[in-house]
């Protein structure tokens, strides 16, 4: 171990033979993959090919039928989600998710919850420490609007909010919790051309700041472009893996993607 | 000018017994300033959760029965002829404990049903409140049945040195309500206005976005019924020591429906919504004892309550402050974004 470079290649997550069966049907089939510590890489496939399921395996909203998942060596069987958020893996989801009737600025204060230092009795008796731990959180809450770019919003309802600024409040719900690797669910799925390019410049920053990140992306340019590695899904079993440049051109993945005729086509 | 209403509002209340005199009318505050208390401590769960306790009631008449019963004495035989004796404590730790009592069984209660929530929770707390008034009604040796607990004795705060302060007159017994209205009302405030309270809301909002913040759902849940059971309890005991007499009917199902109206029709969710309410339906009965029969009381008061909620869907409060902050939001460009948006 010692005689490694880097630390560049260090599993920080690991999906071990990961099955998940809900009644008769197979959502995954013995899945398996690694994330390095500050790795892209994203986990594509078809519809229903079970990207989002194993992503609510991994965060613990749903147990594996089979198979474990290890986070930095803590394996996650059986941890609730809060759990494993507060292990440093948080998520977005899929369907945009945000706290619909407060603030933008409310809701990164929601999402600041595990970083407060104030207890139960500080704040009844109106402590110093409560004053000062808010004082904190309120000023990481406009940070974080900074980061992601809507602290132009803080103020507004988060209902009101357009689609794509919507996505951007929960990945500033996520970056909340401090994690040291997230899980992207289709975040630029309904922004325009404008907002995915300034989204893939938010997620290069982070990446250059050695968060691990795991993406889930229909959006086959961006994925192409931010990844460093790439595991393909098909009806819930991995039939590719690799950096982008091998999984362009595997015949399996364009099969997969645009049926038998297209990959004959391709072939040709 | 909003920061300045609760201050207003208390020097109001705390005038009252200066220049109102009529027994009758003093006595209907503090029966109406008990059950508002209760009130605001179902808002906690109600408004706050988002979780129905229709069972609240129950903590109410625990604090009651508790407290009436730590400042009697009792004397029971139980199982396998163990005696308990209890001698008579002084009233105020009769108060305290049975807070706690409360504040223990919104946690057992919590514990059990949260994992299950929604309409089993509504089951569970309609159940712990049956359970709980048939234990009172048939626990003779303990609670005198429907007998009922009788000469329970006022309210005393002794400090040994410096003497003590009791609460036998009605303007005492007003001061006294106003003082754990005005403690339990700050201590929901600090909970709703802080990371616990922003929990909460989260919960009630979204729960798997809440989780995957790292909000841990059951302590939230958990730690609201606690306060909630407890300031319930609170309330319970000032009127066990208010009327003297309890029986079996404080657990009744109607004290926990006008709860949740007082709440509902004030602004479920708002600090001042339950203190609203409960005046609004508190004062209904005297206002109209003058026309009306008790019957004909009810059917206004449901009337009334029909009408708030179909006109003022939110509650009173939450329309009162949208009223007052509607001549700033009128000219924000609000319409004008819209149409822009419209035109292709
Ligand atoms: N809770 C559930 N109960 C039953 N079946 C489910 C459940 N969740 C997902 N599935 C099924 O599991 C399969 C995988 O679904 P999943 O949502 O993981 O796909 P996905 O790869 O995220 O697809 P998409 O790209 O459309 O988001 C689908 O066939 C889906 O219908
Ligand atoms: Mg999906």
């Amino acid at each position: 171990m010692s005689t490694m470079p880097s630390n560049a290649s260090q599993p920080v997550l690991s999906v071990e033979h990961i099955a998940v069966h809900f009644g008769g049907l197979i959502a995954i089939t013995d899945m398996s993959f690694v994330v390095n510590q500050g790795e892209i890489v994203s986990l594509i496939g078809p519809n229903g090919a079970g990207k989002t399921t194993a992503f609510n395996v991994i965060t613990g909203f749903l147990r594996p039928t089979k198979g474990e998942v290890r986070y930095k060596n803590t394996s996650l069987s059986n941890l609730k989600p809060h759990e494993v958020t507060s292990l440093g893996l948080a998520r977005t989801f899929q369907r945009t998710s945000v706290f619909q009737s407060v603030t933008v600025f409310e809701n990164v204060m929601i999402g600041l919850h595990r970083r407060s230092r104030s207890t139960l009795l500080d704040t009844l008796l109106a402590l110093p420490r409560e004053g000062r731990a808010e004082a904190e959180l309120r000023s990481l809450a406009h940070e974080l609007l900074e980061i992601v770019g809507i602290a132009r919003r803080a103020d507004e309802l988060a209902g009101s909010l357009s689609y794509g600024d919507q996505r951007l409040l929960g990945v500033a719900l996520a970056l909340a919790t401090d994690p040291s690797m997230l899980l992207l669910d289709e975040p630029v799925s309904g922004m325009n051309a404008t907002e995915t390019a300034r989204f893939m410049e938010l997620l290069n920053k982070l990446h250059g700041r050695g968060m691990s990140i795991l993406l889930v992306e229909h959006d086959v340019p961006m994925v192409m472009g931010v990844s460093d590695r790439i595991v393909v899904l098909n009806y819930g079993r991995i039939i590719a893996e690799g950096p982008p440049a091998a999984i362009r051109g595997n015949p399996e993945v364009i099969r997969a993607y645009l049926g038998e005729g297209a990959s004959r086509h391709a072939a040709h | 000018m909003k920061r300045l209403v609760p201050y207003i509002a208390l020097a109001a209340f705390a005038s009252v017994p200066l220049w109102l005199h009529d027994p009758y009318l003093l006595n209907a505050f503090i029966t109406t300033g008990i059950l508002i208390v209760a009130a605001m401590s179902l808002n906690l769960l109600l408004g706050y959760t988002g979780q129905l306790s229709l069972g609240h009631v129950a903590f109410f008449g625990i604090g009651a029965y508790t407290s009436a019963l730590v400042s009697l004495g009792f004397d029971v035989e139980l199982i396998g002829g163990i005696r308990v004796v209890h001698e008579p404590w002084p009233v105020w730790t009769g108060f305290v404990i049975g807070t706690l009592v409360a504040a223990l069984c919104g946690y057992a209660v919590g514990k059990l049903s949260f994992k299950v929530r929604g309409a089993y929770f509504v089951i569970v707390t309609i159940s712990f409140a049956e359970v709980v008034r048939l234990v009172a009604l048939n626990w003779v040796e303990l609670t005198q049945g429907p007998l009922a607990l009788t000469s329970i004795p006022p309210m005393t705060l002794g400090f040994p040195g410096v003497g003590y302060l009791d609460f036998y007159s009605k303007q005492s017994n007003y001061y006294l309500v106003l003082a754990v209205l005005v403690v339990s009302y700050i201590v929901i405030q600090r909970l709703v206005y802080s990371r616990v309270g922003r929990a909460m809301i989260a919960l009630k909002e979204n729960e798997s976005l809440a989780v995957s913040v790292g909000i841990d759902v059951t302590r939230y849940l958990v730690l609201a019924a606690i306060f909630s059971a407890g300031i319930a309890g609170a309330a319970g005991s000032l009127y066990a020591h208010y009327l003297k007499i309890i029986d079996p009917d404080v657990f009744a199902f109607l004290y926990t429906v006008t709860m949740v109206i007082m709440v509902i029709s004030g602004g479920k969710g708002t600090l001042a919504g339950p203190i609203v309410g409960g005046l609004i339906f508190g004062f209904i009965p005297v206002a109209a004892r003058s026309f009306a029969t008790p019957e004909i009381q009810w059917i206004l008061y449901g009337l009334l309550m029909i009408i708030i909620v179909f006109v003022l869907p939110k509650g009173i409060v939450p329309a009162v402050e949208k009223w007052f902050s509607a001549p700033n939001t009128s000219v924000d460009p609000e319409p004008l974004q819209a149409k822009m948006h419209d035109t292709p």
